[in-house]
Parts: C-alpha cells; structure tokens; sequence
C-alpha cells in the first residue's frame, strides 16, 4: 500500500516526459496526457485519504533506502488532506484549461506547456508527501522552475517581467529555506524530518538552530506571499495564462502554508517558537498586517485579476493567523480556509478567465453587463465572491468563524475587529463588481456564454463552496483530525 | 402527524419560493402565465402559514431541526404564535402586493420584469426564513440573504438616482449587519455556547450586565433594517425603487424582518430578566423614544411623499420597539400586534402614493390639491391608512396604541405615555392636511400634461381597497392578533 504513495511524484513526471514526444508524434494529445494525470492523481488522493485515515500514518522510504540515509516520504492525514485539495484542483484546471490554452498559447508551444503544468504538478504532490527537508527543496525548485515557465507564457510582454520578478524573489525565498536546512543538518547531522524532531529536541538554545528557524520561516514567508514579501503575487497571477493563474492561486502559497505548518509541528514544537522566541506575537501581528493590507490593496485595484491576487494575499493573512494562535480549533480553522480558500479563488480565477476568452479583458469595467452577456459566469462568480466575503451559508462562513471563536477562546479579542474589518473591505471590493456586473451596462445585451469546458468547471467549483458552507462537517472531521495530530506530538514532549 | 402538520414545515414555504422563481424565469418570455406563478407561489405560501395557526392556537410549538452546519450552529425552524405575527403578515400581504405589482408594472411598462418578480419570491421566502428561524445563526443567514436579494429590487430603476440610493441602502445594511450583527452573533456565541431561541433566553447569568449592554448596543446598530435612528438613513434612500417594492420594503418585509430580529432577540435570548437587571429595557425605551419624535418631525418637513411615508415609517417602527422596552403585559402584546397593524396600514399608503404617480405622475405632496375628487378610492384609501397610523377608531392603529397605552400604564412609564401622545399629534399634522387638500381644495391647472385623468388601473385600486378593507376589518375583529400575542406572553411568564 506504501508504493501508493511514489504514485504522486511518478505519474505526473511520467506524463510530464511523456509529453513532448506524444505532441512530436501525434501534433496533439498533449492535453490528453495532462487530464489523464491529473484525473489519475486526484482519484488516488482520495484512496490515499482512505488508507490513511483508517491505517494510520503512510511511511515509505524511497528504493528501499532506510531513513535517515535515505529519502522518506510520510503521508499522514494533514498530508493527504492537502494533497486532496491540490489534486483536485490541478484536475479541475486541466479540464479547463483545454479551451483557454487553445486560445492563449501558439500551437507550437502547447505541448510544452502541459509538460511544464505536469512538472508543477509533480513538484506540488512531491512537496507535500516528502518527510525529509533536503527533498522538500528539490520539489520546491521543481515547482518554482516549472512555474516561472508557466507564467512567462502569459500573453503580454509584462508576462516575461512578471515572471523574472517571481524567479528573482522566489529563489530568494528558496536559498533562505536552503540555508535554514543547511544549519539545521549542520545542527543535528539530518535531513529527515522525524529524525531531525528527536534530535532537536535537547537543542533547541543551540544558535544554528535558532538561526536554521528563522531562515526557513523568513525563505517560506516570501513564497507564501506574506506582507512585505508579497511584491511577485499580484504579476504572477496577473499576467499569467488563466489557467496558470487559477493553478497558482489556489494551490500555489496553499502549499507553502502546509510547508510552514509540518516545520512548525513535525520539525519543531511550539513549545520551542512560542516559548523561546518572540514568534507568536511577531507572527500575530504579520498575519493581522497581512489580512489588512490585503484588502485594501484589493480595493485599490482596476484589473480583476490583480484584485483577485492581493484578495489572496489578504487570505493567506487568515491561514497564518490560525497558525499564530496555536489552538487546536485555530489550526483546524487554518486548514479549512486552506480548503475553502483553494475553492473559492479557484472559481473566481476561472471566471476571470472565461471573461478573458470572450470579452478579451481583465478590467473590472469590462464586467459591465456581465449579468445579462454571460449569465453562468455571472453567477459563478456572484457566488463565489458571497464566500470570499464569509456570507452564512457559504464555505467562507465557516472558516471565518473558526478563526474568530478559536481567537477569542485564547483571549485575542482584537482579532475580531480585525476579521470583521476585512470582511466588510472584502465585500466592498467583490460587490462593486457584482453590482457592476448585474446593475449597469445597457439594458438589452445579447447572451454569448463562454464556452462550455470554461463555464462549466468555474459553475461546479462555485457551487461547492456552497455545498461545503452547509455540509461543513465532511472537510471539517478531516481536518480537525489533521489538527489534533500534529497536536498530539506537543504532548509527547 | 396529522396531514395538516406534515404541510406545516418551514423549509416547504422556502421551496415554494425556490419553485416560484425557476417558474417564473422558465415563463419570462409569456407575462401573463409567468404572473400566473407568482400568484400561485403567493397563495401557497399563506396556505402553508395558514396550516401552522392551528397549531399554534393550541400552544404546541414545532420545533424542525434542518442541519448542523458547525457544532452549536445549526439551521433550525421554529413555529410559534411569534413566528406567525411576521409569517401571517408577510405572507397575506405578497398576495396583495403581487396584484399591486402586476398592474403598476404594466401600467408603468417596466423593464426587468422577471428579474422583479424573482426578486419579490425571494424576499419573501428570506421572509419566511427570519419568522420560523428557531436560532440565531438560522435568523442571521436569512436576514443576510433578505439583504441582497432585495438590492435589484431597490436598485430596479438603473439610473443615477436610483444606484446611489441603493449603494446607501446596501452599505447601511450590509455594513452593520457584518459590523455590529455577525460580532454580537459570535460574542452570544462564546459567552452562552448555544445561539437556540429559547422563551427566557440564553444569556441569563453569562456575563456581567456591562457586557450585556454592550452586546445589546451592537445588536440594535448591527439590526439597521429596524430603522432606528442612527441606522435609519437607508430607508429614505431606498425611495428610489418603484413603489410595489417600497410598499413590500417599508410595510411587509425588511422593516418588519428587522423589528421582528430585535423582539425575538429581546425576548428569547436576553429574555425578560436580563433586560431589566441591565437595563436595557431604559436605553431601549431612551432610543425609540427619541427616534419617534424625531422622525415625525423630520417627516412634517418632507414635501416629497414618498420620503413623508418614509419617515413615517422610522418612527412607527420605533413604537413596536418601545412597546417592547416596557417589558409589560400589554406593551408585548402592543408590539406584536403592531407588526400586523402597522404593515397593513402603511402598505395602503404606499399603495396610494404610487397609485397617484401612475395617474398623474404626481410626487410631491404641494401638487396633490383637488385630487380626490379624480382618485376617489385612492384617496379614500389613504385616509383610512392615515387615521391608522393617527391611532384612531375605526382604523386598526387604535388597537395597537391602546394597548401600548395601557402597557405604559402597566409599567408606571409616564414618559412613554407622552411620547405616543405627542407622536400622535405630529401624525396627526403631517397626514390630515394631505386628505384634507385632497378632497376640499380645487385643483390648480396646470399647462400640458396629466390633469385630464382618473383612477390608475384596477389591480392597483383593487389591491389598496382591499389593505384598507382589512385595516378597517382589523379593528371590528382583532381577536386573532390578540390571542396569538396573549400565546407570546403566556410562553414568557414562566421566566418574568
């Protein structure tokens, strides 16, 4: 059953290699081969929620190689829930991206294209199954390299500077993991991530590790986009081709939150972050920055799609405010928004792009009317911005009030204002594009839908964030099972 | 279960809404058969209402958990003689107002028909939804709904004027709903573990009466569909809808929906002996107080009648709040009655206000001189609405007052004596001039145009005839309202 797991990492870079030679043989196919993979991945992520929530904690070592010498890869259910997420969004975008890439990209390039959409892929699923640090840096330049092809082909030039801008600050963000992992081995003489928890455990005053800590979070910080080091978030999901745009904003910094939180749970302990260094209070306040900054910036904006990235980075503020206050309910909270998040923004990127595809903008003005030219679309998107604004009834709700009681429960009443706050600013920014998209423009329009590979998948993701607004209960056992967890090791200490 | 008990469930009134809407957009392109269903879901609708009464006047109390969404959040319907003070009225007068609607939109040759009439269905079932909702957060779902899925109705028109009315009316609800509203909903939550409607409350012996007056402060501005003074501006700013939507807006369903939030919030999760230990009932009464008198003056200075009706508005609906604040027998009773009475009063003069504007494309109350002579019904029908709002017999107004009367009396409260003394006068004085130029001024001629004209079309005249008709037949037989208000009371004495 362990073998399940090298599934992850082996389908994807198989059709990923495959790829090139199918588009030489065949001219085509290349989009065949990606949803095969993504199909294929998503369906065992849930055989592997499966397994792993009745047998416990997946472990396979890599060719056999024992750990700590060897390269091991650990699924438990904080894993597999993410994994769940990514999955399924990486197939859901496959399926959508057969008709925008059609339109976007030259023909010659299309192949490549999947190949880089499928070595993104791989390096995703091997960031969140891997347990040994050095491997996580490999995936996470896999997943870096291959993501700064996929927004470079964006169609302006800005797309190029975009992208150069994300790959100068991400390798940034990547060396600062790289050198915290380099102090650590230097500190405890191993890579593998159980390993190095015992072996930290009577070190933790050590200054290399001190030092490991802090450049891990700070490298981390960058490719979560968290206020200040967000400045590569709005270019790359602006410029970037719409499915790109909607793999990267829904996955992307969702990944590096899991990243974050296995440091801080199956590395370190929070007795170590919370105790010893001031990294609640620094972390609290960041988050609270980044919630803030996030709206407004929101507010501020005349294209969608970089509203939609600073929203974003707003959000990701909500996940790393879980993280700040440390509870079992916050964390819980955490990884639901990470859940609901990914849907949410998701869909909305999807709709940003079918309105590319038929209405040839990303400009908010251009959504005039949308109501009446695009009705499907429309209410994708009417839905989807409900949730993002934590309406009651819809999944945003949910992961909202997680935060707000789990901050109160641990004496943090500031950080309701703060939540309300931004909920208002969040409804300010989507409501005046929905009242721009259903109250003005002219009376009489005529109906052109996107088609149906657009509309479709951005209509099916919305709709379940309001099926996971009412029937909560099913991400939230799973994820509230995830958070006690990576609890449990604090008693074991 | 009996076959009657079966057909009382809330969730069937919001499928019927549901339904109606799919019907009505299948059908948009045949406006004959498409009204067809908006009557059909409307007469539904009162059926189901209708099959809970008897339940209810048997003082059974149906409680239908519907789904657990988070541990202590939970969508659960409640029917009792309260739900059915807003359910009853809401659902009789959707009928009325459907008719009203078909022939002022004709009439009028609106645009967006559909879009009005799908609106209108799901206002009403968000209506629905605050009467039975048997939990806070079901109450707070429903109320967020009922916000946005009136804005098309408010902002129907599409011209300048009326986008910005409707970004007040949105900013103004939304804002302190998710400013004041959803904190006190997550604050209750904490301190009492359970946000359940239960006669008595919830909240009795959780916190310090501080927190109690601050969590009472943040529900009274985050409900801003009660129309008290400061939080009322939307309701004068939301004028710029067509009429049929002012009538549903400002007599049936928003206003009532947040009146009705504050009682049942009052009454089932403060209860009575929080609001008299914190003393709350005093700032309670203070603010109502100080919202009546003002608003009618405001409302004196209005020469547009529609904004006269507005403010008209504001300040009756700060009767049912202070009725409540008495926290006595007859001021309960007062205030619930007073959801009924009030909603079919001011639905008459809405309906009269745009049925002179279909006529004679008149707004202001200077150029109204003479018209009842053309608009007899009309008029008629106004000045039955007025004398209810007046306070006068025959009209219904009379009941309610009376009661609050008494209720002051009850509870020793001079004051509020006064202000319904006051207030009444000032009633008096902005509504009696409007008959009065009415029916004995002569009309002034003036060049071009509307002068040549009569009644406006039958629906509309047939509709505010028949508000006014249960006006008037609300006073000879009130004995439905009171009994279910005398349930209410019932349901709380064991906690007073």
């Amino acid at each position: 059953m362990e073998h399940l797991i090298l599934v992850f990492i082996l389908v994807p870079l198989i059709t990923a290699l495959l790829i090139p030679f199918v588009t030489r043989l065949f001219g085509g196919g290349g989009w065949f081969l990606a949803f095969i993979g993504t199909a294929s991945t998503a369906l065992f992520s849930f055989i592997l929620l499966n397994t792993v929530w009745k047998g416990g904690t997946l472990h396979y070592s890599l060719a056999g190689w024992e750990p700590p010498w060897g390269i091991e890869y650990t699924v438990d259910l904080l894993n597999c829930f993410v994994l769940i997420i990514v999955s399924f969004m990486a197939f859901i975008t496959a399926l959508y991206s057969r008709e925008s890439i059609l339109k976007e990209i030259p023909p010659d390039k299309q192949g490549l294209f999947y190949t880089m959409f499928m070595l993104h892929i791989t390096g995703l699923n091997g960031i969140i199954i891997t347990g040994d640090l050095f491997n996580l840096y490999v995936f996470l330049e896999i997943t870096a390299l291959s993501g700064y092809a996929l927004i470079a082909v964006g169609r302006s030039r800005r797309a190029k500077v975009a992208s150069l801008r994300y790959l100068v600050l991400g390798t940034i963000g990547a060396t600062f993991y790289l050198l915290g992992v380099g102090y650590l081995y230097l500190s405890t003489g191993t890579l593998n991530m159980a390993d190095m928890f015992q072996r930290l455990i009577p070190i933790y005053q050590n200054s290399g590790v001190i030092t490991g800590f802090v450049f891990i979070v700070l490298g981390l910080s960058v490719k979560l986009a968290m206020f200040p080091l967000h400045t590569w978030q709005p270019g790359a999901y602006g410029e970037a081709p719409s499915a790109v745009s909607a793999l990267l904003a829904s996955t992307g910094t969702k990944v590096m939150a899991y990243v974050l939180i296995r440091v801080l749970y199956s590395v370190f302990t929070p007795g170590f972050y919370f105790g010893e260094l001031p990294f609640q209070p620094i972390l609290l306040t960041m988050s609270l920055v980044t919630i803030i900054a996030g709206s407004v910036l929101a507010l501020l904006q005349v294209d969608i799609k970089r509203m939609l990235a600073y929203s974003s980075m707003g959000q990701i503020g909500y996940i790393l405010l879980g993280i700040a206050i440390g509870s079992e309910k916050a964390l819980t909270g955490s990884l639901i928004h990470i859940f609901n998040h990914a849907l949410m923004k998701g869909a909305l990127f999807f709709v940003a792009g079918s309105v590319l595809y038929k209405a040839g903008t990303t400009m908010i003005s251009g959504y005039q009317g949308l109501g009446k030219r695009m009705p499907l679309t429309a209410f994708s998107f009417t839905i989807a911005a409900c949730s993002m604004a934590g309406l009651p009834g819809t999944a945003g709700f949910i992961s909202k009030w997680y935060l707000a009681t789990s901050a109160l429960d641990a004496g943090y009443w500031f950080v309701v204002p703060v939540l309300l706050l931004s909920a208002l600013l969040t409804s300010v920014y989507f409501f005046r594009v929905i009242n721009s998209i259903y109250f003005e423009g002219e009376l009489v329009q005529k109906r052109e839908e996107a088609p149906a590979g657009l509309c479709l998948p951005a209509f099916a993701v919305s709709i379940l964030c309001l099926v996971f607004g009412v029937i909560a209960s099913v991400p939230l056992n799973i994820a509230g099972r995830a958070a006690s967890q990576l609890m449990k090791v604090i008693q074991v200490i | 279960m009996t076959g009657a008990f079966l057909l009382a469930h809330p969730a069937h009134l919001l499928v019927n809404s549901l339904a109606s809407v799919a019907m009505i957009n299948l059908f948009s392109r045949r406006p004959n058969i498409r009204e067809f269903w908006t009557f059909a879901a409307a007469g539904i609708n009162f059926l189901i209402v209708l099959s809970m009464l008897q339940a209810v006047l048997a003082s059974d109390v149906l409680i239908y958990p519907l789904i657990t969404v988070l541990p202590g959040l939970s969508i659960v319907f409640r029917v009792d003689a309260l739900s059915m003070f807003l359910g009853l009225t809401a659902s009789s007068l959707w009928i009325v107002n459907s008719l009203y609607s078909v022939g002022y939109m004709r009439a009028h040759k609106e645009h967006s028909q559909t879009r009005f009439f799908s609106a209108f269905a799901l206002a009403i079932g968000a209506t629905m939804g605050v009467a039975f909702s048997g939990s806070l957060f079901t109450l707070f779902i429903f109320y967020e709904i009922l916000t946005l899925v009136t804005f098309p109705l408010v902002t129907h028109h599409q011209t300048e004027e009326a986008r910005a009315g409707a970004r007040r009316y949105i900013v103004y609800l939304l804002g302190c709903s998710t400013a004041f509203f959803l904190t006190a909903v997550i604050l209750t939550y904490h301190i009492a573990g359970t946000l359940e409607f239960i006669p008595g409350g919830i909240l009795s012996g959780t916190a310090s009466n501080t927190y109690m007056v601050m969590l009472f402060f943040l529900f009274i501005f985050g409900i801003a569909k009660s129309g008290i003074m400061p939080v009322h501006s939307w309701l004068p700013a939301a004028m710029v809808a067509p009429t049929p939507v002012s009538a549903l807006l400002h007599a049936v369903a928003v206003v009532k929906v947040g009146v009705f939030s504050v009682v049942k919030i009052l009454l089932y999760i403060f209860g009575l002996n929080v609001l008299k230990e914190a003393g709350i009932n005093n700032i309670l009464t203070c603010m109502a107080a100080f919202t009546i008198i003002t608003a009618s003056l405001v409302a004196l200075c209005q020469d547009n009648l529609k904004r006269r009706l507005a403010f008209s508005t504001v300040s009756q609906l700060s009767y049912i709040l202070m009725s409540i604040s008495l926290l006595s027998v007859s001021g309960i009773k007062s205030a619930l009655i007073h959801i009924l009475f009030h909603a079919y009063g001011k639905i008459t003069l809405f309906f009269a206000a745009g049925s002179i504007y279909i006529a004679s494309h008149k707004t202001k109350i200077s150029e109204l001189d003479g018209i009842g002579k053309r608009m007899p019904w009309t008029m008629g029908a106004f000045f039955v609405g007025s004398l209810s709002m007046i306070g006068v017999p025959p009209a219904a107004g009379f009941i309610s007052k009376w009661f609050l009367i008494k209720g002051g009396l009850e509870a020793g409260e001079w004051m509020v004596i006064g202000v319904v003394i006051l207030s009444s006068l000032l009633n008096a004085a902005y509504f009696i001039p409007i008959v009065y130029i009415a029916f004995f001024k002569e009309e002034v001629k003036s060049g071009g145009g509307h002068h040549e004209h009569g009644e406006s079309p039958w629906p509309m005249v047939l509709a505010l005839t028949m508000t006014a008709a249960g006006t008037l037949g609300f006073f000879f037989f009130p004995d439905l309202p009171v009994k279910l208000s005398a349930l209410v009371v019932e349901s709380l004495i064991p906690f007073n």
